[in-house]
């Protein structure tokens, strides 16, 4: 017989990363005392732990540190507040009437009531068989986070001779890392015609160590039965076609995948909440509530940020706003608004603003599908220009946060439209 | 050479002309000293991992506690490739006291008690 152990919590948070940590110490803040967090390895911190390179937390702590270090703080603050968690334990499902399912080796299945939810449970990485890149399947071929976990937390190395497909920043970070530990890093190849990654890591995770940056090429033909023994590259035209007569061969005995994050929203599905087709993340209002109430989601699980430091604001504020939901301070039923990408803009998030919803300003997180040199964010309200903030430079790879006073907002009813654009 | 300041990356070019640079290209005075650091002594903040023996963990993470010569990294991580430590070490320890005579210090980046992960 399978026993059930049964417990009763003001709110349960799903994921012990940044998002999660910054959610429970910012609801505990706020007065709510009976917070469960749960967390599926074997420590907290998340994604931060394997990240041991420095530039984490310009904006939260106005200094540079390395994600043990940016996590150890809000470890520590979890730790002091006494804030209860569990580690090992994975959760199994979380129910739109708020109960959550999860399991560990300690207690067997668990089955916790809470009175508002928080889903932080990030993102993962796109595999090979994402990509669909033909050849053999030997051994060789990870994700450049999976060898990042390897490497600086397991203490393995992963090869000695390697190609990176994709220049986004773990995958620059790893060409670092990797040519620091005594492999020799052969090419970052990337499809498109500009790197994925920051400048900054250009210069210091590739032209540092004379790593070349094989923009407008990509993987077409993977060798090797047993390891990866070589790969076979191409260049590939304005349309992204492969252009016949440019193929070449690398021997190299490791191929990591740096081609992009997404959402990991298994749980969020099963519990029936509607998703942004763009950002593969849940469909939030401004207070990070999703499509079913009282259930609340922030970080990397609604949309890939670029900087941890914008994950701890958007996760503070979903840690604000199930308090306000659990004291029933403000309804979740207010009515809303939508928020629609305009021109040349990728996504927004929130997708809806709650006119009756927490008394915040609003915040709102935006791509730019293509790069602008000095150019405009303008938001409208049913077409009318309510607000434009000059950029000196959008690029896609660069998150944009802007802020919008409450007030500044005209009076609107349920079926306006608030849409972003840049001109 | 581009510049890392900020997003804009802006291409440099320098010319010198004995101990007098000029920077081109920048299109604010951050990227003139940025492109004139880079020329005559570019650092970096290194972060990797040591041994760590008696702790489920087996690397801890560290760091330079300042930026260190960028044309030593590499004799940097042979050194770090010896350091075996035991719990408990906390985070903002020195693991290295003033490394190949840089006077730099390594430091932990994160604590490591005896049992606890």
């Amino acid at each position: 017989m399978t026993t059930y152990k049964k417990a009763c919590y003001d709110l349960v948070v799903i994921g012990g990363g940044p998002a999660g940590l910054a959610a429970a110490i910012e609801a505990k803040k706020n007065g709510i005392h009976h917070i469960l967090l749960l967390e599926r390895d074997r420590e907290l911190g998340g994604i931060l732990q394997q990240c041991i390179h420095n530039g984490f937390g310009i904006h939260v702590f106005k200094k540079e540190l390395t994600g043990p270090e940016y996590a150890e703080n809000f470890i520590d603050e979890l730790r002091d507040l006494g804030i209860e968690y569990k580690l090992d334990t994975m959760v199994l499902g979380v129910h739109e009437n708020k109960t959550v399912e999860a399991v560990n080796p300690q207690e067997g299945l668990l089955s916790i009531q809470a009175k508002a939810v928080v889903l932080a449970m990030g993102c993962r990485e796109r595999t090979r068989g994402a990509l669909n890149i033909p050849g053999s399947r030997p051994a060789g071929i990870f994700t450049a986070g999976t060898a990042q976990r390897l490497v600086n937390i397991e203490g393995y190395m992963v090869g000695k001779k390697a190609v990176i497909l994709g220049s986004g920043d773990i995958g620059l970070i790893m060409a670092r890392r990797m040519t620091l530990e005594g492999a020799k890093v052969e090419a970052v190849v990337e499809m498109m015609p500009y790197p994925g990654g920051l400048n900054r890591n250009i210069v210091q995770c590739l032209d540092d160590f004379d790593i070349p940056l094989l923009l407008s090429h990509t993987v077409v033909n993977v060798y090797g039965r047993n390891r990866l023994e070589g790969v076979d590259i191409m260049k590939v035209d304005k349309d992204r076609q492969v252009i016949p007569g440019t193929q070449r061969r690398i021997e190299c005995d490791t191929m990591l995948l740096s081609v992009g994050l997404i959402p990991e929203n298994e749980l969020s599905v099963d519990c029936g909440i509607k998703l942004d087709a763009v950002t593969q993340g849940p469909i939030v209002d401004n207070s990070m509530e999703t499509s079913a109430e009282g259930v609340f989601a922030c970080g990397n699980v609604v949309h890939v940020h670029d900087l941890v430091d914008f994950v701890t604001e958007e996760s503070r504020r979903a840690g604000r706003s199930a308090v306000d939901y659990i004291q029933r301070k403000t309804t979740a039923t207010g009515v809303k608004i939508k928020v629609v990408p305009g021109e040349t803009v990728r996504y927004v998030v929130p997708q809806l603003v709650n006119l009756d919803g927490p008394d915040m300003d609003f915040e709102f997180f935006l791509r730019s599908r293509d790069v602008h040199d000095r150019a405009s964010l303008v938001i409208s309200l049913d077409g009318q220009k309510i607000k434009t903030i000059r950029k000196r430079y959008l690029v896609p790879g660069e998150m944009q946060h802007i802020k919008l006073k409450r007030k500044a907002l005209p009076v609107c009813s349920g079926g306006s439209t608030l849409s972003i654009s840049i001109v | 050479m581009i510049c890392v300041v900020c997003p804009v990356g802006c291409h440099l070019r320098v010319s010198a002309d004995g101990d007098v640079y000029m920077v081109e290209g920048n299109q604010c005075g951050r990227g003139k000293v940025y492109a004139i650091n880079e020329l005559t002594n570019p650092l970096r903040t290194v972060t990797s991992t040591v041994k760590i023996n008696g702790s489920p963990m087996t690397r801890l993470p560290v760091k330079t506690k300042q930026a260190f010569p960028k044309g030593r990294m590499l004799e940097l991580m042979s050194v770090l490739g010896k350091v075996e430590l035991k719990p408990p070490v906390k985070r903002g320890q020195a693991v290295l006291k003033n490394v190949l005579d840089t006077g730099i210090d390594v430091v932990a980046t994160k604590t490591c008690l005896d049992n606890r992960v």
